[in-house]
């Protein structure tokens, strides 16, 4: 839907690229939002910019966690076992 | 200070474990530590001064869950209560050791966007692209997805600051929602996703960096 009254400049790419989160995020109300979406339909850098973050995210999904030395979870065992017996 | 809203709360298989440990289950403890004691860890040693003081807070923090297994409600997820436990322990040792809580603020590192990246205001496009950034879809996949890759990923990750590094692998490591992150750090709906933002702002460009310095060589 046009907006006649409106006098909101179009966003900068510099500006959409610090969006990117709260887009992602769903934090955005529907004015923002709906201009962070006329701003990437027309430009092409923010576009790839959104995916690389996209991607950011898929990949940081696919580390695992650090693995915890052995004497610590057999201490940690026994505390439970104390816990538990007790 | 403001409440903190528990709005996730025990899921089914929350309580399922929590019946399990209370009935002295040891597999399902050491499940619990498997999975919890490394950013248990992480997160006592962003409050104390050693390594060393980090574990005494942790093994104080299992203590404590343990014993208070009989009062979990269920109001919180169970891993939102038990950090919590740990913050709450690790807290109050960091200022009994005389430490300050080192991330009131948002802890600056806010380069992981560069100005210089965008025209200036005498330019002919204000804030628009000087370039737009090199596309990632012409990287082959095992490229993007391979282990060196994302070794870098985890040394991006590494090097942020503290508060930043562990938003990040609460929320895109282990897949945790917003709302469990900010309960079991204690921040803001808004803090948090600044962090987040930092955080992932940082980890992209440094992604970046390597996949086309790799490249021209």
């Amino acid at each position: 839907m046009s907006r006649p009254g409106s006098t909101q400049r179009a966003l900068t790419c510099h500006e959409v690229v610090e969006l990117v989160t709260d887009y992602l995020e769903g934090a955005l109300a529907d004015e923002a939002r709906r201009r962070v979406e006329e701003h990437l339909s027309g430009c092409e850098g923010c576009t790839r910019y959104l995916a690389q973050m996209r991607d950011t995210i898929r990949l940081t999904g696919m580390l695992t966690e650090e693995q915890i030395p052995e004497e610590q979870k057999v201490a940690l065992l026994d505390a439970f076992r104390g816990w538990a017996g007790g | 200070m403001r409440r903190v809203s528990d709005a996730v709360l025990a899921s089914p298989a929350d309580l399922a474990l929590v019946e399990r440990l209370r009935a002295g289950d040891e597999a399902a403890f050491m499940m619990l530590v498997e999975q919890h004691q490394a950013p248990m860890l992480r997160i006592a040693r962003m409050y104390v001064s050693t390594q060393a003081a980090a574990e005494e807070v942790v093994s104080e923090a299992w203590v404590g869950i343990l014993k208070g297994l009989d009062r979990f409600a269920g109001r919180s997820s169970l891993r939102t209560w038990m950090y919590r436990i740990v913050a709450n322990i690790a807290k109050t040792r960091g200022q009994r050791d005389g430490r300050t809580i080192p991330f009131s603020s948002l802890e600056g590192g806010d380069d992981g966007v560069d100005p210089e990246w965008f025209q200036s205001a005498a330019e002919r496009s204000p804030g628009g692209w000087r370039t737009h950034p090199e596309d990632w879809r012409g990287i082959p996949e095992e490229r993007l997805e391979g282990r060196e890759t994302l070794e870098r990923i985890g040394r991006a990750i590494d090097d942020l600051p503290p508060m930043q590094a562990e938003v990040l692998r609460l929320r895109d490591v282990l897949g945790w929602s917003s709302e469990e992150v900010r309960n079991a750090l204690d921040l803001s709906e808004t803090n948090q996703r600044v962090l987040l933002h930092r955080a992932r702002s940082r980890v992209r460009r440094a992604l970046h960096e390597y996949l086309f310095e790799e490249q021209d060589r």
